[in-house]
């Protein structure tokens, strides 16, 4: 079975994707750390963030519907984090609701707290899409790891990259093996089955883990990881990082003197 | 120094109890091909994994006559190419290249050597071209070609398989034992695929409960119904 949901984009070939993992890694980075100092309610920033990753997005020829897609997929996580906050910040009071016994109230300030956050992490999930769908996972990998990143890390990510597609897979044929034995009864039955059907694919995961681990032995794997380096900065890599740097500082401070 | 292989009083018990190995004797000579039969879980994947160091136990385990140990185990898998059964676990890198060059990277190569090396097994096993795919993007025969390679990239003079032609349609398994055929080394395939012994191993080695219990030429074994049958390796006369 052939999956590719990761990096579903990453072999076009657009500006974007030519430029060099590490600089696409390394301005991300500044992008999300230039809109999470971002003071609270400077709307204008925000509006210039996301014309900054819109015009990036069409750069990049990356479908525009499937990166709004893959936004929302988190932002349920975010908002669940977040939904709270309006009804524990002190301040002016927006509404107060009764329900059931509890008087429930919801403050100004907690609701601008929460639209802040909401529109931070949606900001910089942009990002992220667009740095992963343009970017090859390999090359990525292989980026963080000259970045200095530990090899343990850059080792986890790329076992998980390689082992997801067969993890599914399992899952898959678990499930196909399951429904042909006409999978039904209760649901506490279900429950269990579905219980019984991750324990096994627990075992599975830990017996091929240790069966990898033999192979990586086999060839002489000591503990050290080394790779090859196949990356090369191009004065293109020069440019993008000076000029995004360029207006990712001017977007801020034109924000500040508004 | 002809014998490469050299198997002696090796036994060895599983952590849950499971006996696999009793008393295990043989050797193999300088290019040889020998198969190793077996039912399921007769012992042949335990022993392989005995004759790279993986798995040690108090027995007799000699490499080009040296005992294998701590001291010479990195020698000892720089010498023996062991291909694992399941190629997914052979294949753990996010790309073919980086799969095969794990091996001659581990071994210290320079950057050139591991590129010739990489590029000189991927031809061996006729994958050329195949350096920036993805492993879970290949066919099964594909998987197991790229799967020898990553052995082969280390210029291994012991070649060691698991079940070359599981999982294989008749014309990859074909290609695959032509494959093997051209590959000049000593090869050991454990197997119970006796179509492939047939063509690929002159002398075959037949397993049982952990045991040797034939060593001879392989028509003399493919002659003898009644042995085969005993060791589920063919029909029995009732079924």
């Amino acid at each position: 079975m052939k999956h590719s949901f990761i990096d579903k984009y990453s072999d076009r070939d657009s500006f974007i994707h030519q430029l060099d993992p590490r600089t696409k890694f390394i301005t991300t980075l500044l992008f999300i750390l230039a809109v999470v100092l971002t003071p609270p309610n400077r709307w204008l920033a925000f509006a210039l963030y996301l014309l900054i990753i819109a015009v990036l997005i069409l750069l990049s020829t990356v479908p525009i519907g499937y990166v709004l897609k893959r936004s929302l997929v988190i932002m349920p996580f975010v908002v669940m984090i977040a939904i709270f906050i309006p009804f524990f910040k002190e301040g002016e009071i927006a509404g107060s609701y009764n329900i059931w016994l509890w008087q429930v109230t919801v403050t100004y300030s907690g609701l601008q707290v929460l639209i802040n956050i909401v529109i931070k992490a949606w900001l910089s999930i942009l990002s992220l899409i667009l740095l992963t769908s343009t970017t090859k996972m390999t090359n990525l990998l292989n980026g963080l790891e000259q970045l200095r990143m530990p090899r343990v890390m850059v080792m986890i990510l790329s076992f998980m990259y390689r082992y997801l597609f067969i993890l599914v897979d399992e899952v898959m044929r678990m499930r196909q093996a399951r429904d042909s034995r006409n999978f039904g009864g209760g649901r506490l039955w279900q429950l269990r089955t579905t219980g019984n059907m991750l324990g096994t694919l627990f075992i599975r995961s830990y017996e091929r883990g240790e069966r990898v681990y033999a192979a990586m032995v086999a060839r002489g794997f000591n503990g050290q990881t080394r790779t090859l380096n196949r990356l090369s900065f191009t004065p293109a890599d020069a440019y993008f990082g000076v000029g995004f740097s360029l207006i990712l500082i001017l977007a801020s401070v034109a924000s500040l003197l508004h | 120094m002809d014998e490469v292989v050299t198997v002696d009083n090796l036994s060895f018990c599983y952590p849950d109890g499971q006996q696999a190995l009793t008393n295990v004797r043989l050797t193999v000579r300088q290019g040889e091909t020998v198969a190793l039969i077996g039912p399921n879980g007769a012992g042949k994947s335990t022993l392989l994994l005995h004759l790279n160091g993986i798995l040690r136990s108090n027995g007799v385990v000699k490499i080009f006559g040296r005992q294998v140990d701590d001291e010479n185990l990195r020698w000892v898998r720089s010498k023996v190419g062991l291909v694992f059964q399941n190629p997914d676990d052979q294949l753990f890198s996010p790309t073919v290249f980086d799969d095969v060059a794990f091996g001659p990277i581990n071994a210290g190569y320079s950057e050139a050597e591991v590129r010739e090396s990489v590029t000189r097994a991927l031809d061996w096993v006729g994958m050329a071209g195949y350096e920036r795919r993805s492993p879970h993007h290949l066919s099964v025969g594909e998987k197991k070609r790229i799967a020898i390679a990553t052995v082969l990239s280390m210029s291994p003079e012991i070649l060691i398989i698991d079940e070359p032609t599981s999982n294989l349609d008749p014309r990859s398994k074909w290609s695959l034992s032509g494959l093997l055929s051209r590959l000049p080394m000593t090869k050991i395939v454990a197997t119970h695929d006796l179509e492939l012994v047939r063509v690929l191993c002159p002398r075959t080695i037949v397993i049982d409960h952990g045991q040797v219990i034939t060593d001879a030429t392989t028509s003399q074994i493919l002659a003898n119904i009644s042995l085969l049958a005993a060791h589920g390796l063919a029909p029995t006369e009732t079924s």
